[in-house]
């Protein structure tokens, strides 16, 4: 399984880094990944809803105990540490500060000034479901036969070897939610992936983490279903209220029956069980929804079910409502500067993510886009700059939790990802500079502890299986 | 505050009122004074760097650019000490103008950068007549340090029609244009011209160049109708005259190394002054594109594989070109509507293309002098050369950072005022739950 480019100046790192992935090391899987297995199977082959049927085999790559020192920490949990020092060992983050303990056995980094990120985190990803090349044979991140797909789980359209993966890898990001489209007013479930080699998506999950259920609103669902309906606003707001009602049934009926377990269990409906778990709090709701006013309404359907909207996507007039997303505590994943380009988009501005995080709000920079989240942080700076021109004080500090530890509390992952702190994994970035200069480059990006990503080494460059033969490593 | 030039205007109703009376009044208030821009660095880009540097502007011109030149009585002094001076920021490629809130049939806006063309040829389509003047997308990017864009079809046929250089700036279209036509643009798309293949492409493209070539030749005979006949109606072939002349630039999308060789066989075969665009696998051909001195378009930010054409996309790209001596122009390939909403993130392509290896001046050429020589107007715009329409911008610093703002925008020396829709979108909402829908006393 040859995983990178075989340049032969390097073939002995490769020979060690194929090796390694060969035999990873076991997984340090966090408890609350065996804790969510409560329907594991094993008692019988009796299915029942909340297992886990595809269960993460991501395992850390094996790493060595490094240490980066006389760096510019922007740990979004704190100020700048200038000139200082991180530990991370087996995959979590040690010490973070003006310096750290050095031990024998670690690598030691000299930054020479240079920055450290928390690795970046995209709460809006289709990497995977809609892979380069745009084939029509992978254009797999619609369900758009029905208006409500509850039941499909963008997992199963990924495809691994979508060569944008080790692109967003190289632009520093460690972490993705991949939805389903936009087509659906209920779209399915996503997922939650990290950019590695795999030959499986079980390989990519990140252990543990929630599913999200992919909503849309406004002028997706009404136009590719104009003909079937929805074809209006106010249908579109009748079938989420249809489902969920049919989800509270469901609910009720299974929760009657998991308490005694007895007798003739109510029928699966994947449809319903998805969205029963989001009743159950177990499932967190991404809702993709321009305006304000079709915002407001949302989340009075949220109200009206008993379940929360973790975040909104593309919140073009998110500013509109930037204190009622602040007091309903629902995040804003939102883009730096798009809009104009559809009548729901007509409102976009340059200071959203500015104003929403002015209000008190969570904002969220999230991409979309492959292009977009390559550059995750110049997209953060340009927020950055907007909202100064706004008179709103933006520091570096906060503007680096907009695409970290503020992504992260949209995925429910805040615990573990988003921020260098202690006991945090270490999803880390070393930067060429400013991370919010445009000229600046991630250099090195660990996921896990494991440097998964090294600019100047080409055997830390992954290359998936279908670049090989293709690609830039090919000469005139 | 840093953008003071348009945050600063106290009433949604007062800028409305700039924006008329700039628009309206452009000549003959550009020609009422002069202006000196004193103490900044200036980048003129048809020559080095000017370090405390003056830029005069007369009757909406430049007339003199450098250092410690005496400022004449009367001029409006501006000081741009810290500063940096460039031209406007040309960018390569846009509809901007044309597209508003998607097409009819994708949302209900207007996006008049299509043609049905016939048999996939709109050679005769002048795409800026479709110019929307109002357009709220001008000021915003204006705002931004962009003066001027090169208007083109979007994914038109592969003869897909007339492009036309534009100042950002003007009540009607007239007032806008620089020049028209500048260009005809054409794409190596089999699916645009209804072939199969490209060999089949190829063909057809002969085809048609040399019906427009034997049209040229015997027009008096094809009006009394003794000519064979022709694939193209008369004015299609009338509007290719220019390009087969080898006198207007063929700007022909393509990205496969092979094709770009293709397109280039057929460049030489026509006599065409070509131009590729796109060119994601430029870099593998970039000897033969600078052997042909074919200026290509690219982008800085492309290094996705989106198509089995495009599979040695690289971001140095652009900087592996200028570096085998192609004329590059930088041409927006990020996401979020850079074609039209936001053509200023032409700033973010720039610094990109530095990012992965280009030099700093190259790219500012490559967003300025660039487009506007091969497009046939560097005698109009795109430096800060004497004579030139005064196209100015004074940034904050160095106009590729995110951080930096153009404080101070001249279009043909009027300075640009006003807040555009987004700004008071912003305005309105700026105190949560409480918008300004109203003016409060």
């Amino acid at each position: 399984m040859s995983l990178y480019h075989p340049a032969a100046a390097v073939a002995a790192a490769l020979v060690a880094w194929q090796a390694a992935a060969a035999q990873p090391a076991p997984p340090a899987r966090p408890a609350a990944d065996t804790a969510r297995r409560a329907s594991a199977p094993g008692a019988g082959a009796l299915s029942v809803p909340n297992a886990d049927p595809f269960p993460s085999t991501y395992a850390p790559w094996p790493s060595r105990p490094t240490v980066i020192r006389n760096a510019n920490i922007l740990t979004a949990a704190g100020p700048v540490i200038r000139n200082g020092a991180i530990l991370f060992r087996d995959g979590k983050v040690v010490a973070v500060g003006a310096s750290v303990e050095t031990p024998a056995d670690a690598v030691v980094i000299d930054a020479a000034g240079r920055w450290v990120t928390p690795g970046l985190i995209d709460t809006h990803s289709h990497l995977g479901v809609y892979p380069a090349p745009g084939t029509a044979a992978h254009s797999d991140g619609n369900e758009a036969t029905a208006p409500v797909t509850a039941h499909v789980w963008a997992e199963h359209s990924v495809w691994p070897h979508d060569p944008q993966f080790p692109r967003v890898l190289a632009g520093g990001l460690t972490t993705m939610q991949v939805l389903p489209g936009s087509a659906n007013l209920i779209g399915g479930r996503s997922v939650v992936l990290k950019p590695v080699p795999s030959t499986s998506v079980q390989g990519m999950k990140f252990p543990g983490a929630k599913y999200g259920v992919k909503m849309a609103c406004g002028e997706n669902p009404k136009r590719v279903y104009q003909n079937r309906g929805p074809a209006t606003r106010m249908a579109n707001v009748a079938g989420y209220r249809a489902a969920w009602i049919g989800a509270e049934r469901y609910r009720r009926q299974w929760d009657r029956w998991l308490e005694k377990r007895e007798g003739e269990p109510p029928a699966r409906n994947l449809n319903d069980e998805s969205l029963a778990e989001v009743l159950r709090g177990n499932i967190l709701i991404h809702n993709h929804c321009y305006q304000a006013d079709e915002m407001l309404q949302m989340i009075d359907i949220a109200k009206e079910f008993g379940y929360k909207i973790r975040s909104f996507h593309h919140g073009t007039e998110a500013y509109k409502i930037a204190d009622v997303l602040a007091r309903e505590e629902i995040s804003a994943s939102i883009w730096s500067d798009w809009g104009g380009f559809k009548m729901e988009a007509l409102d976009g501005v340059r200071g959203n993510v500015g104003m929403v995080f002015a209000a008190g709000a969570r904002s969220i920079v999230h991409s979309d886009d492959p292009s977009y989240a390559q550059r995750m942080n110049q997209e953060a700076a340009k927020s950055m700059a907007s909202a100064r021109a706004l008179g709103i004080a933006v520091s570096d500090e906060d503007a680096i939790r907009w695409i970290t530890i503020n992504a992260a509390w949209a995925l429910g992952l805040d615990d573990r990802i988003g921020s260098l702190e202690p006991g945090k994994n270490a999803d880390v970035v070393l930067w060429s500079g400013h991370p919010f200069s445009v000229y600046t480059r991630a250099e090195r990006v660990w996921i896990d502890g494991a440097l998964m990503y090294d600019r100047t080494n080409p055997s830390r460059q992954w290359r998936t299986d279908f670049e090989l033969g293709y690609g830039p490593g090919r000469t005139p | 505050m840093r953008r003071t030039t348009w945050s600063a205007l106290a009433s949604s109703a007062l800028a409305v009122a700039a924006v008329t009376v700039a628009a309206v009044a452009l000549p003959s208030a550009s020609r009422a004074q002069t202006i000196a821009i004193t103490g900044g660095t200036v980048y003129p880009v048809n020559g080095p760097k000017i370090e405390n540097g003056t830029v005069l502007i007369t009757n909406g011109r430049i007339t003199a650019v450098g250092a410690g030149l005496p400022i004449p009585a009367g001029a409006a002094r501006v000081d741009a000490t810290g500063k940096w001076v460039t031209p406007g920021l040309v960018v390569g490629g846009a509809t901007i103008g044309l597209a508003e809130a998607g097409g009819p049939q994708f949302s209900g806006g207007y996006n008049d950068a299509r043609a049905r063309g016939t048999a996939g040829v709109s050679a005769s389509w002048r795409v800026w007549e479709g110019t929307n003047p109002a357009s709220t997308f001008f000021r915003k990017n204006v705002q931004a340090g962009v003066t001027t864009v090169v208007q083109v079809p979007q994914g038109a046929g592969w003869i897909g029609g007339q492009a036309a250089v534009l100042n950002l700036a003007g009540n009607t279209i007239a007032e806008m244009l620089v020049k028209a036509p500048v260009a005809m643009m054409a794409s190596m798309s089999p699916e645009a011209a209804g072939a199969a293949s490209r060999g089949e492409l190829l063909a057809r493209m002969r085809a048609v160049l040399a019906d427009a070539k034997a049209y040229g030749a015997r027009r008096v005979q094809y009006e009394s109708g003794n000519t064979r006949s022709f694939a193209l109606p008369k004015q299609e072939l009338e509007a290719l005259q220019p390009v087969v002349n080898g006198t207007m630039p063929l700007v022909m999308g393509v990205d496969r190394a092979s094709d770009i060789r293709a397109a280039l066989a057929i460049g030489r075969e026509f006599g065409l002054k070509l131009v590729v665009a796109g060119a994601a696998e430029g870099w593998q051909v970039a000897a033969e594109l600078a052997a042909a001195k074919v200026p290509v378009m690219v982008g800085a930010m492309s290094n996705i594989p989106q198509s089995f054409d495009q599979l040695a996309a690289s971001q140095e790209n652009a900087a592996r070109l200028r570096r085998a001596g192609v004329s590059v122009i930088l041409v927006n390939t990020g996401p979020g509507d850079s074609d039209a909403f936001n053509v200023q993130n032409i700033r973010q392509e720039a610094g990109n293309a530095v990012a992965y290896g280009m030099s700093w001046d190259d790219a500012l050429r490559a967003i300025t002098l660039a487009p506007a020589e091969v497009m046939g107007v560097a005698d109009r715009v795109g430096s800060l050369a004497v004579g030139r329409e005064a196209n100015v911008v004074v940034w904050s610093g160095d106009p590729f950072e995110f951080a930096t703002s153009a404080e101070r925008v001249y279009i043909r020396g009027v300075l640009q005022t006003g807040e555009s829709r987004q700004d008071e979108l912003m305005k309105r909402y700026r105190t949560p739950g409480s918008p300004g829908w109203f003016e409060r006393p």
